[in-house]
């Protein structure tokens, strides 16, 4: 059996496990979002870090950076390859996740919880309306990898 | 701009990675071997070759072949015997090898140039003491190589002349590279390895498996060997291979071999070289043999020996350090810091596991590419220092058999 149909049942099946009533958003380039009221926390998913393998370098917006839904925000690198990391939301950047940009392995660890970017004060929170929750993010990913 | 490149390159993985799910590409002999050890499958130059294996990062795996021994199946590689008494004339009259001058049983590093005096594609030449060469050329060019070779060799015969191509079909390619290749490699073979210098080829026995031909080179700046082997026994020898105690032997896949052939200077064609790079203009100026630059008998032979006799070239390869932060990568740009005039472009780069640096090779106007040269390069948002340096970026180790 391939790596791949290995990974989605694991990664699937954990992911439900642990965050179905986690109220994540996401977006299509694989980037989440957790709010508290109007307090968003930015990620990337763990199919996002699997695809870019051990991140050795973080780029992250500093406080006060005013953020567009769809902006790049900064970069995450691994040995193999570079990517941005986009605003699934519009708003103000309130804190990044320094821990993180010292050690940046740890996003590979726990990319859904110590692994988190930045802090974002929401502008809109009609926005997240445009977002995919969790089983809509799931069937993307799955549809994703059908298409190719 | 860069928005687009760097995310094209995670959609590229993705893509790639996705194709596994239905039996898309070829696949080498060692394709069991692959899953067995959990193996992470993409497609790369139509094979459904393993980038990593397992939890080993690309990263360790880097690190574990500089101190240790790792196993790489390039199987994918296409080995083509050259026959005929005109064999050796024949692959000249396509690289810039002098073949006539090599000693029985020892190889080199070529190119097959173009009219342009481009490069077609890199391959490495054997001239072994039986009635063939033996060459290994990229994957990545088969389509491109084979009618090549056919089609010459066509005309060749068309004139009277005695020269025959016969591919290898499927037949394995395991390279065996890092410091403890030879401690491991000399409990399983009839073969004495102190006296396999770099370069040089034989045939042997390889943990009970007749002819194996084995050849010291690599791709990874260690000492190392290729070992080409019955594509139903080659998975016996890399499970042979795993189950040595004399030296810390791991697989190894697409990954860490292009972090470890680029901390060792090295191109990948299509990337650092390609049809509109001279051997010169890439640095490869050794590959172009004395006696042929005498003869001017490859295609593209007087534009090469002009810019190496005139040493004018337009733009030439060098090796980039980077200031810690985001790594040059392929197609960033590079300027000038006090005219903003672009003088250059990335063509590879990673984030060196073995220096933690990082670390590129570029194409730069000659005017920058003296060592020490400070520019700029252009992620797009922002923008970072470069610094020319010497290449390898890691020093090499091939077994030369003197101390």
């Amino acid at each position: 059996m391939s790596f791949l149909a290995r990974l989605i049942p694991t990664v699937s099946a954990r992911t439900a496990l642990r965050f179905a009533s986690s109220g994540r958003f996401y977006t299509k380039k694989h980037e989440w979002i957790l709010v508290d009221k109007t307090v968003g926390t930015v990620g990337i998913t763990d199919f996002a870090t699997e695809q870019l393998g051990d991140v050795v370098f973080l780029e992250l917006p500093e406080a006060g950076t005013e953020i567009e839904k769809g902006d790049s925000t900064g970069a995450v690198e691994s040995v193999k390859a570079a990517s941005d990391i986009y605003a699934p939301v519009s708003g103000t950047v309130l804190e990044k996740n320094t821990k993180l940009e010292d050690e940046p392995g740890m996003i590979n660890k726990s990319p859904l919880e110590k692994g988190w970017l930045y802090k974002v004060q929401i502008k809109s929170v009609d926005e997240l309306k445009e977002l995919l929750n969790e089983d809509q993010y799931n069937t993307f990913k799955e549809e994703e990898e059908a298409a190719h | 701009m860069n928005r687009l490149v760097s995310r094209s390159v995670l959609l590229r993985a993705t893509r790639c990675f996705s194709r596994t799910t239905e039996v898309s590409g070829k696949q080498t002999c060692l394709i069991e071997t692959h899953k067995k050890h959990g193996g992470k499958l993409v497609e790369f130059a139509g094979y459904d070759m393993p980038t990593q294996y397992g939890d080993l990062s690309i990263k360790e795996s880097t690190i574990h072949t500089r101190k240790h021994v790792s196993l790489f199946d390039v199987s994918h590689m296409l080995q083509t015997h050259i026959t005929g008494k005109d064999r050796v004339a024949f692959i000249e009259s396509l690289t810039t090898a002098d073949v006539q001058g090599l000693q029985e049983n020892s190889g080199t590093l070529s190119v097959f140039t173009n009219e342009k005096g481009g490069i077609k594609d890199d391959l490495i030449i054997m001239k072994t003491d039986k009635d063939f060469l033996f060459l290994v050329t990229n994957a990545g060019c088969i389509d491109k190589d084979l009618p090549y070779l056919l089609e010459n060799a066509a005309a060749w015969r068309a004139k009277g002349k005695d020269v025959n191509i016969e591919t290898l079909d499927n037949r394995g390619l395991v390279a065996v590279q890092g410091p403890e290749m030879a401690k491991v490699l000399q409990e399983g073979t009839d073969i004495d390895l102190s006296k396999l210098t770099f370069m040089k080829t034989t045939v042997g026995s390889v943990f009970g498996i007749d002819g194996c031909r084995v050849t010291r080179c690599g791709y990874t700046g260690e000492d190392g060997v290729e070992i080409s082997v019955d594509p139903t026994k080659a998975e016996q020898l890399v499970d042979r291979l795993l189950a040595s105690q004399a030296g810390k032997v791991k697989l190894a896949g697409l990954g860490a071999r292009d972090a470890l052939r680029l901390e060792a200077g090295l191109c990948l064609y299509g990337s650092d070289i390609d049809e509109n790079t001279t051997p010169i203009e890439a640095g490869l100026a050794f590959v172009v043999a004395k006696r042929r630059r005498e003869t001017l008998d490859f295609p593209g032979a007087e534009k090469i020996v002009k810019q190496l006799k005139e040493k004018s070239w337009p733009k030439r390869r060098v090796g980039l350090l980077a200031q810690p932060g985001r790594c040059p990568r392929s197609h960033l740009p590079l300027i000038d810091p006090l005219d903003k005039c672009a003088i250059g472009f990335v063509t590879s780069g990673c984030p060196s596991p073995t220096l933690g640096k990082n670390i590129a090779i570029a194409y730069v106007d000659k005017s920058h590419s003296k060592e020490g040269t400070k520019f700029i390069v252009d992620f797009g948002a922002k923008q970072a220092p470069v610094e020319v340096v010497k290449m390898p970026f890691v020093p090499t180790h091939y077994y030369t058999g003197k101390k």
